[in-house]
């Protein structure tokens, strides 16, 4: 140090700055780990502190710099590329830990589709398919469906619960403190652990899920205790909100809007969709075609339409006359005579699109099914053509 | 020999215990809130915590007692051992994503927010101002170390419990974990009186 200080002193000294800044100032530093000093040469420590700086900010500079080179890790770019455009919940909803992990998968391997990352939808799965240069083929939106409509006013309770306000730990007292096992428990876990805040809970405490921002990432579907819910296409409107699979009469005794397993919606159906199994009507959901004839007929309101308003049917000028819809329509609402334009009663129609699909010249307008008849006959038609 | 030992473990229990970090000088709040509100995070949290800090007390104990000691400039302290150790962290970053992957996807996000914090600061600051030899710095950054780990550790299960409580509206959140960090704090001063040093 004494030599370091020499030589310092003979540089600077050629400059003979040292003898203009010789002199003494009161000590500016607190004094931990030197006794405190009531003078101090003021050149040194000029000296001394610009050559530590800059000597410790080279020696890191340079370390660093080294290290960056040495160490360096190479990493696809497009895996960034990928992160940046996933959905950034973390949710899981793809099967990896987080969404780097998902976009490590999606960019090294080749079997990993592009379409996983549910909360992105549509546009992230085409984004990541371009980026890996993946085909990313249409998924259908998935949504929660809650499926239990009984509550805590519509259903009768076992016992007064004062615990831990949490399905979770409600569940561990007994099986819960309703009278019905199967049902929503109404403690609200699911929109405590919803990571898009699409879950809140009804007055009557029932989950009320916000299908513009659910994602279909179930993480709800895992917490819930009693399994009540369940992550179902987007297209999928007729749903039998119940699990109770209680002797019918059991299941009227506790809940007001329970399944009795009565069979009416079997006999109604059309199409074949509902059967009762173990006290329970369950809906097929590849026969189902949202129709909604079984909702009109259900004695007990179990089976609930998600469509909140069915639009009615109506006639198109280019209809030939075939009288199939009459023939179709479990209402009679279409009428008129063969060969002649066709009319439907307003007042008779319920909406449920089966005259529209079977329609033979897409004459029939009006129904939530319309649209989609319409676009698959279009792409059809080309095809035959 | 064992007087020296002795004198080791104290360091280590007065900075674990009694002179705990967050609970009765309250530094390093910001991590503490941040992390516990799960219980892995705050584990992973301690582990790369305790290590960062005893390996930095050491590199800020040897650029202190042998370079800025002999030549007058300790009042750079601060400024000097904020570089250390925002320095040594980005290194440790750089070297950890080659040498061990699996290492950086769990510990590499604590990192970075440790470099900013005023514990990993403190200690070698306390250091330099108690005159601590080599080895007793290590005790203390290792009993620091320790003592933010439990502290941490405490907080991630009262808060993964309160999750579930029927906690009043005005206090759901942050300011209940700011009152239960007041009750453990009282708890913690039963501490005092334990050893004298």
């Amino acid at each position: 140090m004494v030599d370091m200080h020499s030589t310092l002193s003979d540089v600077l000294g050629i400059m003979q700055l040292s003898d203009i800044f010789h002199f003494l100032v009161p000590y500016a530093g607190v004094g931990g780990g030197v006794e405190a000093r009531e003078q101090v040469d003021f050149m040194p420590l000029l000296k001394f502190t610009l050559l530590f700086l800059t000597g410790i900010a080279t020696i890191f500079g340079l370390g660093l710099a080294f290290a960056a080179k040495k160490f360096s890790v190479k990493i696809d770019p497009r895996v960034e590329q990928v992160t940046d455009v996933l959905a950034h919940a973390h949710c899981g909803a793809c099967g990896y830990a987080g969404c780097e992990q998902y976009a490590e998968a999606v960019v090294g391997n080749p079997d990993v589709p592009p379409t996983l990352c549910t909360p992105g939808g549509g546009r992230t799965a085409e984004a990541v398919a371009r980026i890996t240069g993946k085909k990313a083929e249409f998924k259908e939106p998935i949504f929660a469906r809650v499926m239990c409509q009984g509550g805590w006013n519509k259903s009768r309770k076992k016992f007064a619960y004062e615990g831990v306000q949490d399905c979770r730990a409600a569940i561990l007292a007994g099986g819960g403190d309703k009278a019905c096992r199967y049902g929503c428990v109404g403690y609200g876990t699911c929109s405590r652990v919803c990571p898009f805040g699409a879950i809140t809970m009804t007055g009557d405490h029932l989950p009320y899920i916000d299908i513009k921002k659910c994602t279909g990432c179930r993480k709800c579907e895992a917490a819930c205790p009693t399994k009540i819910i369940e992550v179902l296409p987007a297209s999928k409107q007729v749903l039998v909100s119940c699990h109770s699979k209680d002797k019918g009469a059991d299941t009227r005794n506790n809940c007001e809007t329970g399944c009795i397993a009565c069979g009416i919606c079997v006999k109604v159906c059309p199409f074949d969709a509902p059967s009762i199994e173990n006290n329970l009507s369950k809906i097929n959901l590849d026969r189902c075609r949202v129709c909604g004839l079984c909702v009109a007929k259900c004695p007990t309101k179990a089976i609930r339409d998600f469509i909140p308003q069915r639009s009615k049917a109506s006639i198109k000028d280019h209809c030939t006359g075939c009288q199939i819809c009459s023939k179709v329509c479990p209402v009679n609402a279409p009428s008129g005579e063969l060969n002649q334009l066709h009319t439907i009663d307003r007042e008779k129609c319920i909406g449920c699109g089966i005259c529209t699909a079977r329609c033979p010249v897409q004459a029939i307008d009006g129904t939530f099914n319309a649209a989609a008849v319409f676009a698959a006959t279009a792409k059809k038609k080309p095809l035959a053509a | 020999m064992s007087n020296e030992f002795v004198k080791l473990f104290e360091l280590i229990i007065a900075a674990s215990l009694i002179n705990n970090f967050v609970f009765t000088r309250f530094l390093g709040l910001c991590i503490f809130f941040g992390v516990t509100k799960r219980m892995e995070t705050a584990v992973g949290m301690s582990i790369t915590f305790t290590s960062v800090m005893m390996i930095s007390a050491a590199l800020s104990w040897l650029i202190f007692n042998h370079v800025m000691v002999p030549l007058g400039i300790t009042f750079l302290k601060i400024i000097v051992f904020i570089g250390i150790v925002a320095g040594f962290v980005q290194a440790s970053d750089t070297i950890m994503r080659k040498i061990s992957p699996s290492l950086y996807h769990k510990l590499g996000i604590y990192l970075a927010l440790i470099s900013t914090n005023c514990i990993i600061l403190a200690v070698p600051l306390l250091n330099a101002g108690e005159h601590y030899s080599f080895l007793e710095s290590l005790a203390f950054a290792f009993g620091s170390g320790i003592g933010f780990a439990l502290a941490l550790i405490i907080m991630a299960s009262i808060r993964e419990k309160l999750e579930l409580a029927d906690v009043p509206g005005p206090f759901k959140g942050l300011p209940i974990a700011f009152i239960v960090t007041g009750l453990i704090a009282l708890a913690f001063t039963g501490f005092s009186g334990l050893i004298k040093l």
